[in-house]
C-alpha cells in the first residue's frame, strides 16, 4: 500500500515536472505565440509549486484564474490547472465544460449538482452556504482551451477506452500543443490498439508543427498512411502545399495509397450490400422458384404469403412477450416454424380451393391469385388495421461488426446467413426427402407419376404447400427489414419475379444466382445512378436480357422444351 | 448410299447433318436425297431422329453441322420457319393442328398462298379465285360438307385431313407429313394413303410413319433411320427383309 | 360479332353520353332530372378507361398478349395531356412564371426542358400522346415478339416496364412534377376552363366520339382478315409460323395500335380528372384494366367497354359506401370470374359459338356439290 502510494507520488512529480519544463524548452527555443502562453502558464505551476507540495487546502494551481472576469485569465487557468498534474484537474475542468462550475467570493470553486445543490470539486463535500457564486465564464477560446486540456488529460485516464477516446479527439483536433503530453502518454501506455491511435494523433498534430524535422514528418506521414481511412487522408491532403519535396511526395503517395485503400473497402462494403439485398431478393424469391419454377404457377399473392409471414411474426412476439417473456429472445427463432406453416396451410388451401382449377391456364392464374391477393390485402388490413405494425429486433441482431475497413450490421448478416439455410434446406427437401423424389417425378411427367402410383393431386398441393411456407418464412426476415404492413408484399412480388425468371425457370440455383447478380448489380450501381435509377436501369437490363435469353441465365435444357 | 453434289435434280438435299442436344445426338451425319416428284416414307423407332429431322428441314432446329439444300440452290439453315415455308415447304405435324376458331373454310383461306404481310392482311378481300381454289381443296380432302363449322369441332380424322387442306393451299412443292394416319380408322387411312399419292402426282413427299401396312400401302420408297442415320433404305421389301431393321424397329 | 351488337355497342355510348349532357345542361340544378357536371365527368372517365380495356382487349383477347402493363401507355398519353394543360396554366401558377411549371420553379430550375419544347401547342400534344407510346410499344414489342418471348414471361416484363417507368415518373429530376405529377389545370384550347359545365359536356362527348371511332377501327381490324391471322397466332402460332406468316409483325401492329388507342384513352382522362401523377403507372392499375375486360367477356370488343364502364360504376358505388369492402369485392370479382365466369359478362348472352370472329368475310356460296349433299341430308 505504502509503496503504491509512492510510486504514485513520484509519477505525479514526473508529470508535473515534464509538463512544465517542455514548455520552458519551447521558450528557449523562441517559441512564439501559442507556446509563449503556455510557458506563462508554466512559470505560474513553477510558482505555486512549493504551495502544491503542502498538503494543506490547496486548489490545483491557477484555479483561483478560473474566477476572473477577464477571458485571457481564464483561459491561463484553464492551462494552468490542467498542467497542475492534480488529480482534482479533470473533474473541475470536466464540470467546467459541463457548466457547472461556480466561483464563490473567496475565489474558491464550487461544482452545482443537479439537484441545484453545490460541492467542493477539491472534496467532494457539501457546501451547505456556498454564499455569492457565479458562474464560470466561457468563450470560444476558453471553450478550445477547456477541450485541449481536458483532452490530454484523458489521455492518462486509467479505463483504456477513455484514453483511446481522448487520443481519437486529439487526432481529429490536431492540436501540437498535445504533443508533449502525447508523447508521455505514449511511453506509458501499455494497450497496443490505444497505443497506435495516439501514435496517429501524434502523427496529425505533428504534422501542423512546422518546427518538425522533416524525419519526423516522413515518420508521420508513414503512420497517417498505415490507418488509411479517410480523416488519415484528409489530414494528408491539407500538406500538399509549402513542404519540402521529399515532404510533399510522401504525400502524395500516401494519398494514393489511402484512396486505393479506401476504394478497395468501399468496393467490399457495397459487395456485401449486394449480396444483403440479394439474399433478401433471394428469400422472397425461393418460395416462387418452387411455385412458378417448379409447378409452373402464376402466384401473384406470393408478396402476401410473405406478408402473412411478417404478421405470424408480429403474432408470435406478442404471444410471447405476454406468456413467456423469458423466451423473447428466441422469439424470432419461434416464428420461423410457426409462419411456415401458417403460410403453408394458406398455400395449400389456395391451392385446394382455387389454383387446381386453372392448371394450365398460366393467364387465368395470374388473375385469380392477383384478385385473391387484393383480398388478403384487404383481409389483413381489416383485422390489423392499415398502419405499420412494430415488430421487435432482438439484442442479437442489433448493432454492426465492424471487419477492416467494413461494417457489417448484425441484422443483415443475420439475413444472410437466414436465406443460405433456407435455400440448403430447400435444396435438401426437393433432393433427399421422399416428397421432394415425388414432387420432381410430377413435374416432369405427370402422366407416369400417375400410372406409378403417384397421388398427384396431393403433391401438387404438398408443393404449393412448401413454396408458401418458404414464402412464410422469407416473411420473418422481411420483418426486420421492412414495415409490416398489408402492403408488404406489393414491393416483392415484381422483383422476385424478375428473380426467377433471370435466373431461369425450374431452377434453384438459377435463383440463387439470379438474386444475388441482381442484389449486387443493383447495389453496385446505386453509387453511380442513385437508387431509384439504379433499379430502373437494373429493370430495364432485365427486360433487354429476357429478350436475348428467354429461358433466364441458366435455362431448362433438353430437346423437348419448346420454345 | 454415296455423297453427291447438290444437283439439279433434287427437291431436297440433305447431307452429313448432325444435331445434339445436351449430349443426345438427335442426329448423326444424317444424309438423305429426294428427287422431285418423289415420295419417301421414313420409319424408325422412337428417338431415331425423324421428328428433329423435319424440325431441321423446316428451320425450327439449326443442325450443329451439315448441310440442308431444298431445290438444289437454297441453303435451307440460314433460314428461319416463314421464309422456309414461303418457300414452298408445308408440314403437317404428327399432333393435327388446325386454328380451333376458325371454321374450316377460314382455315384454308388463311393458308392460301400470297402476301403474309399484316398490311396486305389488313385489307384483304377474298376473290373470286380465292374462293374457286379453296372450293377446290375441300373437294380434295372431303371437307366441303363441313366448310362451315369451326376447326376445333372437327374429328380428329377430319382435323388431319383439313390440316393437309391446309397444306396443299400454301400450293408447296415439297410436303413433310409426320404420321398422318396415327388414331384413324382403317378406313379413313385407306383414304388418307390415297389423298396422299394424289398430292404426289404434283409435289414432292416426304411420309413419317410407324404404321406399315400404311406404309406398304404407299408403295414408294423407304428410309429407315436409327440413332439418328439412315440404317437402311430402299424399297419397303428390301427394307423390311434387312436384318438390321428387323433387329432394332420390327423385331422378330 | 354481329352488327347489331356493334351498332347496339355505339349507340349505348354515344345514346347515354349525349342524355347525361342533355340532361345536365337542359334541366335545372335541383330538379330531379338534373345530372351533375361531377356524373358528367365521371361518365367521362369511365368511357376513357373504356378506351384502356379496349386496348387490352384488342391484344389480350385477339393476339393472346396479356398485358399488365397497359396502364403505362394510358398514363403516357395523360401526361402528354398533362403537359399542354400545364404549359396554359402560364402567369396564373403560384409563382406567375411564364416559361416554368410551378413545380419547376420550386426545383430551382431555370430553363424548360427540351421535352417540354411545344407542349403548349395543342396539335404536338396530340401528336406526342399518339407518338410517344406509339415509338414505346414499337421498340418494345419488337423486342420481344422478335425473340419469341410470350405467355406469362412478356406477362411479367410488361409488368416491369410499367413499374420502372412508375420509379423513373416519380422520380422529381425527370421532369414531371415527380410524386405530385401535373395538375391545377386551368383552361385548353385557348382559353375554355376546365371547370366550366359546358366544357366538361364537350370532354365527355369527345370521350364518347373517340371511344365509338375506336371500337370501330378495332372492329374492322379483328374482323379483317389480319384479324383472322392474328386470332390464329394466339392460338397456334407455330402453326402460323409454319404456314409462312411472321406472328411477331401481326403482335406488333396489334400491339402498337394497342397502346395508341390506350394513350389517346389518358390524354382524354386527364382533363376530366384534372390530375395526372406517377401512380397511373403502378402495376396493380394495369392487371385492373385486365380484368375489366375479363368480367366484359374477352375477346368481344362490346364485352371490354362494358366490363370497365361496370366495374368503374361498381368501383364508385362502393368506396362511396363500403370503402373497406372494395378490395374484397374486386379481388372477388378477379377470382369468381376466371373461375366461374371465363367468357365473361358476354359469354352470359345468348350467341353464336364462335367468340373471336363472327363474320366470315363473305359468306361462301352454296356449290352444287354441297347443295345435292343437303338436300340428302334435310
Amino acid at each position: 500500500m505504502r509503496a503504491v502510494a509512492s510510486k504514485a507520488e513520484r509519477a505525479v512529480t514526473k508529470r508535473v515536472l515534464a509538463r512544465f519544463v517542455a514548455p520552458l524548452l519551447a521558450i528557449a527555443a523562441g517559441g512564439r505565440g501559442r507556446s509563449r502562453s503556455r510557458a506563462r502558464a508554466a512559470c505560474a505551476v513553477l510558482g505555486l509549486w512549493f504551495v502544491f507540495a503542502q498538503p494543506a487546502r490547496a486548489q490545483p494551481t491557477g484555479a483561483e484564474l478560473l474566477g476572473s472576469s477577464n477571458f485571457a485569465d481564464i483561459q491561463r487557468g484553464v492551462e494552468a490547472v490542467a498542467g497542475s498534474g492534480d488529480p482534482h484537474a479533470l473533474p473541475i475542468l470536466a464540470a467546467m465544460q459541463e457548466g457547472r462550475l461556480y466561483a464563490r467570493g473567496d475565489r474558491s470553486l464550487a461544482a452545482k449538482s443537479s439537484d441545484g445543490s453545490y460541492t467542493d470539486p477539491l472534496t467532494g463535500a457539501a457546501i451547505a452556504n456556498p454564499g455569492a457564486v457565479k458562474p464560470v465564464r466561457l468563450n470560444n477560446n476558453v471553450r478550445r482551451a477547456l477541450d485541449a486540456a481536458l483532452g490530454a488529460l484523458r489521455l492518462f485516464s486509467p479505463d483504456p477506452g477513455t484514453r483511446q477516446i481522448a487520443a481519437e479527439a486529439i487526432f481529429k483536433g490536431r492540436d501540437p500543443a498535445a504533443l508533449p503530453a502525447l508523447n508521455r502518454a505514449i511511453g506509458e501506455e501499455k494497450e497496443p490498439g490505444v497505443n497506435r491511435t495516439m501514435e496517429q494523433a501524434r502523427a496529425s498534430a505533428l504534422l501542423l508543427k512546422n518546427d518538425a524535422s522533416d524525419t519526423d514528418k516522413l515518420a508521420a506521414i508513414a503512420t497517417l498512411r498505415d490507418r488509411g481511412d479517410i480523416d488519415a487522408r484528409a489530414m494528408l491532403a491539407t500538406l500538399a502545399t509549402g513542404q519540402p519535396p521529399a515532404v510533399t511526395a510522401a504525400v502524395a503517395e500516401a494519398v494514393n495509397a489511402i484512396d486505393l485503400h479506401l476504394r478497395l473497402w468501399s468496393w467490399l462494403q457495397n459487395a456485401y450490400y449486394g449480396l444483403s439485398l440479394g439474399s433478401v431478393l433471394l428469400l422472397a424469391a425461393a418460395g416462387l422458384a418452387i411455385t412458378f419454377g417448379v409447378m409452373g404457377v402464376i402466384n401473384m399473392a406470393h408478396g402476401e404469403l410473405l406478408m402473412i409471414g411478417a404478421y405470424a411474426t408480429y403474432l408470435v412476439q406478442n404471444a410471447i412477450r405476454a406468456h413467456a417473456p423469458l423466451l423473447s429472445g428466441a422469439s424470432l427463432l419461434i416464428a420461423v416454424p410457426v409462419a411456415f406453416v401458417v403460410a403453408g396451410a394458406v398455400g395449400i388451401a389456395i391451392e385446394r380451393l382455387m389454383i387446381r382449377y386453372l392448371y394450365g391456364r398460366p393467364l387465368e392464374t395470374l388473375l385469380a391469385t392477383f384478385g385473391l391477393s387484393l383480398v388478403l390485402q384487404q383481409g389483413v388490413r381489416s383485422i390489423f388495421g392499415p398502419t405499420n405494425l412494430s415488430v421487435t429486433t432482438p439484442d442479437w441482431m442489433s448493432g454492426a461488426i465492424g471487419l477492416g475497413g467494413l461494417s457489417l450490421t448484425a441484422n443483415r448478416l443475420c439475413i444472410i446467413l437466414f436465406a443460405i439455410a433456407v435455400f440448403a434446406a430447400l435444396q435438401a427437401a426437393l433432393r433427399y426427402t421422399s416428397l421432394g423424389l415425388r414432387m420432381r417425378a410430377v413435374t416432369q411427367n405427370r402422366r407416369m407419376a400417375s400410372a406409378m402410383g403417384i397421388r398427384t393431386p396431393w403433391i401438387d398441393a404438398m408443393t404449393f404447400g412448401l413454396g408458401s411456407g418458404v414464402a412464410g418464412m422469407a416473411g420473418v426476415a422481411l420483418s426486420q427489414i421492412d414495415n409490416v404492413s398489408p402492403n408488404l408484399g406489393q414491393g416483392y412480388i415484381i422483383d422476385s419475379f424478375m428473380v426467377v425468371v433471370f435466373g431461369g425457370v425450374g431452377n434453384l440455383w438459377g435463383t440463387a444466382v439470379g438474386a444475388l447478380t441482381l442484389g449486387v448489380l443493383n447495389k453496385f450501381l446505386e453509387p453511380v445512378a442513385g437508387a431509384v435509377l439504379g433499379k430502373i436501369v437494373v429493370l430495364i437490363a432485365i427486360i433487354l436480357f429476357i429478350q436475348r435469353r428467354p429461358r433466364g441465365l441458366f435455362p431448362t435444357k433438353g430437346r423437348f422444351v419448346e420454345a | 448410299m454415296t455423297a453427291i453434289g447438290p444437283t439439279s435434280d433434287t427437291v431436297l438435299y440433305v447431307n452429313g447433318v448432325t444435331k445434339v442436344f445436351d449430349g443426345f445426338r438427335a442426329l448423326n451425319n444424317l444424309s438423305l436425297v429426294l428427287r422431285p416428284g418423289e415420295m419417301r416414307a421414313i420409319i424408325g423407332p422412337n428417338g431415331a431422329g425423324k421428328t428433329t429431322m423435319m424440325d431441321v428441314i423446316t428451320g425450327k432446329t439449326r443442325p450443329d453441322t451439315g448441310q440442308v439444300v431444298f431445290d438444289a440452290d437454297t441453303d435451307l439453315t440460314k433460314l428461319d420457319e416463314p421464309a422456309i415455308a414461303q418457300l414452298g415447304i408445308g408440314r403437317k405435324f404428327q399432333k393435327p393442328t388446325v386454328f380451333e376458331h376458325h371454321t374450316v373454310w377460314d382455315n384454308l383461306l388463311l393458308s392460301l398462298a400470297g402476301d403474309r404481310a399484316p398490311g396486305f392482311a389488313l385489307f384483304a378481300r377474298q376473290t373470286k379465285a380465292e374462293r374457286e381454289r379453296i372450293e377446290g381443296i375441300l373437294r380434295t380432302v372431303r371437307l366441303m360438307e363441313h366448310r362451315n363449322r369451326r376447326g376445333g369441332d372437327l374429328s380428329h380424322g377430319q382435323k388431319q385431313w383439313l390440316e393437309i387442306g391446309m397444306l396443299l393451299a400454301q400450293e408447296p412443292k415439297l410436303l413433310l407429313v409426320d404420321e398422318p394416319v396415327a388414331g384413324m380408322t382403317d378406313h379413313e387411312t385407306a383414304q388418307t394413303a390415297e389423298l396422299l399419292r394424289e398430292i404426289n402426282r404434283t409435289r414432292s413427299v416426304v411420309v413419317v410413319e410407324h404404321d406399315m401396312d400404311f406404309v406398304r400401302a404407299l408403295g414408294v420408297r423407304v428410309t429407315c433411320l436409327h440413332e439418328g442415320s439412315v440404317l437402311s433404305e430402299g424399297t419397303i421389301d428390301h427394307v423390311s427383309a434387312d436384318p438390321k431393321v428387323v433387329e432394332v424397329y420390327l423385331g422378330r | 360479332m354481329s352488327r347489331l351488337a356493334a351498332t347496339l355497342t355505339i349507340a349505348c355510348v354515344l345514346g347515354s353520353a349525349l342524355l347525361l349532357i342533355v340532361l345536365n345542361q337542359a334541366t335545372p340544378p335541383g330538379s330531379a332530372a338534373h345530372v351533375s357536371t361531377y356524373a358528367v365527368s365521371l361518365a367521362g372517365k369511365y368511357l376513357s378507361y373504356a378506351m384502356l380495356a379496349l386496348a387490352v382487349d384488342l391484344v389480350w383477347g385477339f393476339a393472346g398478349i396479356l398485358s399488365l402493363g397497359h396502364a403505362a401507355f394510358f398514363a403516357l398519353g395523360g401526361y402528354a395531356m398533362g403537359m399542354y394543360l400545364m404549359r396554359q396554366i402560364g402567369t396564373r401558377g403560384v409563382y406567375a412564371n411564364p416559361d416554368l411549371p410551378d413545380f419547376m420553379v420550386f426545383l430551382n430550375w431555370h430553363e424548360l426542358p427540351w421535352y417540354w419544347w411545344g407542349f403548349n401547342w395543342f396539335p404536338v400534344a396530340v401528336l406526342a400522346a399518339l407518338l410517344v407510346p406509339g415509338i414505346l410499344a414499337l421498340v418494345f414489342g419488337w423486342l420481344a415478339f422478335r425473340s419469341r418471348v410470350t405467355g406469362v414471361y412478356l406477362s411479367i416484363i410488361t409488368q416491369a416496364l410499367t413499374y420502372a417507368l412508375l420509379l423513373a415518373f416519380f422520380r422529381n429530376d425527370m421532369g414531371f412534377g415527380g410524386n405530385n405529377g401535373l395538375t391545377d389545370f386551368k383552361d385548353m384550347l385557348g382559353g375554355i376552363s376546365l371547370q366550366s359545365d359546358a366544357t366538361r359536356c364537350g370532354l365527355l362527348l369527345a370521350t364518347a366520339i373517340l371511344l365509338s371511332a375506336a371500337f370501330l377501327l378495332t372492329r374492322a381490324m379483328v374482323l379483317s382478315r389480319y384479324g383472322k391471322v392474328l386470332v390464329a397466332v394466339r392460338d397456334a402460332e407455330s402453326r402460323t409460323r409454319f404456314l409462312g406468316y411472321r406472328p411477331e409483325r401481326y403482335k406488333l401492329v396489334a400491339w402498337v395500335v394497342s397502346a395508341m388507342i390506350a394513350s389517346i384513352g389518358g390524354a382524354l382522362y386527364v382533363p376530366q380528372v384534372g390530375i395526372i401523377n406517377p401512380g397511373e403507372f403502378a402495376p396493380a392499375n394495369s392487371i385492373e384494366a385486365v380484368i375489366w375486360v375479363a368480367i366484359g367477356g374477352r375477346g368481344t370488343l362490346s364485352g371490354a367497354i362494358l366490363g370497365a364502364v361496370l366495374v368503374n360504376f361498381g368501383k364508385t358505388l362502393f368506396t362511396g359506401a363500403l370503402p373497406e369492402l372494395w378490395l374484397f369485392a374486386l379481388g372477388g370479382l378477379f377470382i369468381a370470374v376466371t373461375l366461374f365466369l371465363p367468357n365473361g359478362i358476354i359469354g352470359l348472352l345468348p350467341r353464336r359459338k364462335d367468340a373471336a370472329v363472327d363474320e366470315p368475310e363473305q359468306p361462301p356460296v352454296l356449290t352444287t356439290s354441297e347443295a345435292a349433299a343437303r338436300e340428302v341430308t334435310s
